[in-house]
């Protein structure tokens, strides 16, 4: 199963060559891929039919408990057939339905990347690998919303897609590790098959809720629905595979899949009859104000979504069994009717349910398929769309769940009615009516047309054979979800009970609804105040808070002055060290050195040289007392036998001295911008790590909590490293892990550095103001807040300090860009330097 | 800024640079038994091509090493990487030092190993990241 995953990334990277040389007909190859799994995978049906639970173990992190084993059972077998089976067909649609586009190479890599991910996802039995295919999921879905990414519509919904998604995520990942530690294992057959009870424990509210968090933002439950229909901006082929058949059923998959540990409590069962419920209602009743027809699917798809939440809040055996036929006849529907649209946006070039009507005579096909995958979606029998609603309604009746919450699910799926028969009726039935001319439209190739054809006959054949594909198909997973042997089958017809009344009266009153459609729009729309101000302005508040706390704390933390952080660092590291000393350790006396005369000679000039560099009032001198204070380190290395380190620092001095030199003369004039109370306060500051060090380095000789692991490595140096140089041999071998970092963030400074010098603030100014959402309007940062150059910088800060008057005007404002600076008059020119009382003075030109 | 170096040193220059060039392969080779090494090697290699900067300035300096320094860094960071890896394919966990002793004829062994790629790949990225900033100042210095 490992290598099933694999394949699907490998000819992923296959996809751009493929293309170069095949163009459209690449899909039809890397098709190929999916659909030999699609068989490879149903060969296993009868086995798993059988109960078997087949487990193909491979270590990946044994030390962490990180595996890749992957298991499949009847859960797993049937999302694995839903991807491969329906995947196949969403590649070949993809081929045709971006014929001529040059970016279908890169389109199809990160469809095939989904697919891969997507399968490890459904398949791994490890929570972390899980977590890991979870988030590549995520991140797939991130770029194919995005694909057309020159329109910022498509950006911002791929964004918000991200943002909800990952930042569910990070919520999951906490869950998960607060599930591993409570159950002694991140595998999940050992976390089900285990002898803790997970449910118990303390733990177990604040681990729920994490991982809800994590399953609900992932599969659009309320409130985290409206990334869905925004999701929409991606191409069809997307929309149908990720964003109704697969991706967001993966929050639906995991539930089920840790449902016979983490299910049947109270909390379980109020949380999630309780928002899955509401989100069908969320679903239906946006899906009915809608006019867009992926739109309509969309929202169709949220109540989907929260109806199969919902059936595994109510967690008995018969939702167990109607989980499981719900989830297929869904993905079944769903995903041709995606497919459906996008052929009608395809030819008649809109897809508003307003804008186009009466294709039938130029679509006959595609209208066809359409009515019967509606009334699927209907639940209207023979298909089997219609035994997956009874089996809801059955399961909500005999649930002992709230009549609310009955209510809610009643309006639900009469509202549903309505959303098919608009989707049905409208673009086909009717006037003609569509942006292209009449003669242009016409059927779609074969290859998008199979992917309808082939679902559309799954269903109606399901419908008519529920029995079977309940006995291979849908019982096993109904088996893996409750944790347990069921006994239960599935039939079209089970008489006249009050499910199939419910049935009758919700068609009735739907298709009643649907005559008056129109009016009922217009009514609705006295809503819209209130639909504004529903959870997605919750999502564009969070982010513009996001944006003014980071300008806030960038503002106050990251103000780019240099004595601002090293007071702080240093200020930490006085109080942390500090602290763990005084309560830990007593503090040490030690005077009795010897000293020999050479080395009070060397630490004197030591001294002397720094005190000389504090206090100097010219750069090249302080330049040159850094300079003694680096040589006398190196001489006192030297003395105390450590060659590498003295020639090391040798080194390091001559080249910054160099480097010096090199910025020396692009300083500004040296100047006292502190006052004699700040210079007090600083000198205080670096008195105390002065002191602090003095007090370590004591203690450090008196006190030896470990035995010094010098001995060792003095030992083994030759026999096991083969060298003779200690250090070197530390260096590169026995701790060559922290010289890798090392050299890594050497050659991260190097660049900062080199960015630094090249960085023309020029041509980009002020670019990072524009953290514009979709209701807020963008920031208008006054031009004179604008930072054009390093000049400004330095000009700004010595304004702030109170070194020279404030400028109102702007040089390079003027010849920039649009915004044109208000013309303040300025009252003081530049170059005016008025004296002023706080500063002592002006500073030094002597270099 | 930067005035033409006089005489002495464009002499020296010319010198210098070959010879400290050469110390710097010493140092780095005899590192792994004296004190030496990829760290101080590097130091000494930019310090080579420093004083030639300050006699024939950035352009000159460039050509001569032919070699853009940002990819003097990108190649001492891949040999690190690099030197991950052997341990590996001999079931040994990431980074064991792996030693491939060669005899050359005449008697003399050399010891190849993991520990010298990575002590090669930390030379490279020291030499590159000290040529990076110094070019790169220095190229600002005579914009």
């Amino acid at each position: 199963m490992q290598v099933a995953v694999l394949v699907i990334y490998l000819a992923a990277l296959l996809a751009p060559w493929l293309f170069a040389r095949q163009q459209f007909r690449a899909a039809w190859f890397l098709a190929l891929v999916p659909a030999a799994l699609t068989v490879w995978f149903a060969s296993f049906v009868p086995a798993i039919a059988a109960g078997e639970v087949i487990v193909h173990e491979y270590g990946w992190l044994p030390g962490l408990d990180i595996s890749f084993t992957m298991v499949l059972d009847g859960l797993s077998l049937l999302f694995a057939l839903l991807i491969c089976g329906i995947g196949t067909f969403i590649v070949l649609y993809a081929g045709s339905y971006l014929k001529g586009d040059t970016a279908q190479g890169r389109f199809l890599v990160v469809l095939m990347a989904f697919m891969g991910s997507m399968l490890g996802l459904v398949l791994a039995d490890n929570l972390i690998t899980l977590f890991v295919f979870w988030e590549l999921t995520s991140i797939t879905s991130y770029l194919l919303i995005g694909y057309n990414h020159h329109q910022a519509a498509a950006r911002k919904a791929a964004l918000q897609g991200l943002i909800v998604t990952v930042g569910g995520g990070l919520a999951l990942l906490a869950g998960f590790i607060m599930l591993g530690a409570m159950a002694g294992s991140f595998s999940v057959q050992e976390i089900l098959n285990g002898s803790e009870v997970i449910t118990a424990h303390p733990w177990y509210l604040g681990m729920m809720i994490c991982v809800l968090l994590g399953a609900f933002t992932k599969s659009a439950q309320f409130p985290f629905h409206f990334w869905l229909p925004n999701a929409m901006a991606a191409p069809t082929p997307v929309s149908a595979y990720l964003h109704s058949a697969t991706m967001v059923k993966a929050g639906i998959y995991l539930l089920a899949r840790l449902h016979p540990e983490l299910g049947g409590t109270d909390f379980w069962v109020m949380t999630l009859t309780g928002f899955g419920a509401f989100t069908m209602l969320t679903g239906a009743f946006m899906a009915v104000r809608s006019t867009d027809m992926k739109k309509l699917l969309a929202y169709s798809t949220v109540m989907a979504l929260g109806s199969l939440t919902f059936l595994l809040g109510v967690s008995t055996e018969l939702a167990m069994i109607a989980f499981a036929a719900y989830l297929l006849a869904h993905s079944l529907y769903k995903g041709a009717l995606f497919m459906l649209a996008g052929i009608v946006d395809h030819e008649a070039g809109s897809r508003d349910v307003t804008e186009v009507g009466g294709l039938r005579k130029q679509l006959p096909l595609s209208a066809g398929l359409t009515l019967v995958a509606t009334l699927s979606l209907a639940g209207i029998p023979p298909l089997f769309g219609f035994v997956a609603k009874e089996a809801l309604l059955e399961t909500m009746l005999e649930g002992g769940i709230f009549v609310m919450l009955m209510a809610l699910v009643v309006v639900a799926s009469i509202l549903v009615v309505t959303v098919a028969a608009v989707v049905a009726l409208r673009p086909f039935f009717g006037a003609f009516k569509a942006p292209k001319a009449k003669a242009d439209i016409h059927e779609p190739p074969i290859p998008m047309l199979a992917g309808p054809i082939v679902l559309v006959a799954l269903s109606v054949i399901a419908g008519f054979i529920p029995g079977m594909v309940g006995a291979w198909i849908t019982l096993p997973a109904s088996m893996a979800v409750a944790g347990a042997p069921i006994e239960g089958y599935l039939a079209l017809w089970h008489g006249f009970n009050v499910p199939l009344l419910l049935s009758a009266v919700s068609l009735a009153i739907g298709g009643f609804l649907y005559t008056r459609w129109d009016a009922l729009r217009a009514r609705l729309q006295v809503l819209d105040p209130m639909v504004s101000r529903g959870p997605e302005r919750g999502y564009f508040y969070f982010m513009d808070a996001i944006v003014w706390i980071a300008e806030w704390q960038t503002r106050k933390l990251q103000n780019g002055s240099m004595r601002n952080y090293l007071r702080t660092i240093v200020l930490t590291f006085v109080v942390v060290t500090g602290y763990t000393l005084l309560t830990r350790y007593q503090l040490h006396w030690n005077w009795n050195v010897d000293l020999y005369f050479h080395e009070f000679v060397a630490a004197s000039i030591l001294v002397a040289a720094a005190v000389a560099a504090s206090i100097t009032h010219s750069r090249l001198g302080a330049v040159a007392a850094m300079g003694a204070v680096g040589f006398s380190v190196a001489f006192i290395f030297i003395l105390f036998s450590a060659p590498d380190l003295g020639i090391t620092q040798i080194l390091v001095e001559t080249l910054t001295v160099i480097l010096l030199v090199l910025v020396l003369f692009r300083l500004p004039s040296f100047s006292n911008i502190s006052t004699t109370a700040e210079r007090i306060r600083d000198a205080a500051v670096a008195l105390t790590v002065g002191v602090l060090m003095m007090f370590l380095i004591m203690i450090t000789i008196d006190v030896q909590l470990f035995e010094p692991i010098s001995a060792y490595m003095i030992e083994n140096s030759y026999p096991l490293a083969h060298g003779r140089n200690i250090v070197n041999v530390i260096l590169v071998d026995y701790r060559a892990l922290d010289t890798l970092g090392e050299i890594f963030v050497l050659a991260l400074a190097a660049m900062g550095v080199y960015a630094m010098i090249k960085f023309n603030p020029q041509t980009s100014p002020g670019a990072n103001h524009f953290a514009g959402t979709l209701i807020l309007p963008p920031k208008k940062v006054p031009e004179q807040h604008i930072v054009h150059s390093l000049d400004e910088i330095h000009q700004k800060m010595l304004e702030d300090q109170n070194i020279l008057a404030t400028s109102d005007d702007d040089e390079d404002a003027d010849d920039s860009d649009d915004i044109v600076a208000p013309d303040t008059s300025s009252e003081h020119p530049r170059g005016d330097y008025p004296h002023n009382d706080d500063t002592e003075k002006k500073g030094d030109k002597d270099l | 800024m930067m005035k033409p170096g006089t005489l002495i040193l464009h002499a020296a220059a010319r010198f210098l640079v070959p010879l400290q060039l050469l110390f710097s392969v010493f140092l780095l080779l005899r590192g792994h038994n004296e004190p030496g090494g990829g760290f101080i090697a590097g130091l000494v290699a930019s310090g080579a091509f420093a004083l030639y900067l300050f006699t024939f300035g950035a352009a000159v300096t460039r050509d001569l090493m032919r070699v853009d320094p940002r990819n003097l860094i990108g190649a001492g960071l891949f040999m690190g990487m690099i030197s991950i890896f052997p341990a590996v394919l001999s079931g040994e966990p990431f980074l064991t030092a792996q030693w491939w002793p060669v005899m050359l004829p005449g008697g003399t062994e050399i010891k190849l190993s993991t520990p010298l790629i990575f002590d090669i790949g930390v030379y490279f990225t020291v030499f590159g990241s000290v040529m990076m900033m110094l070019i790169g100042l220095t190229e600002a210095e005579e914009h």
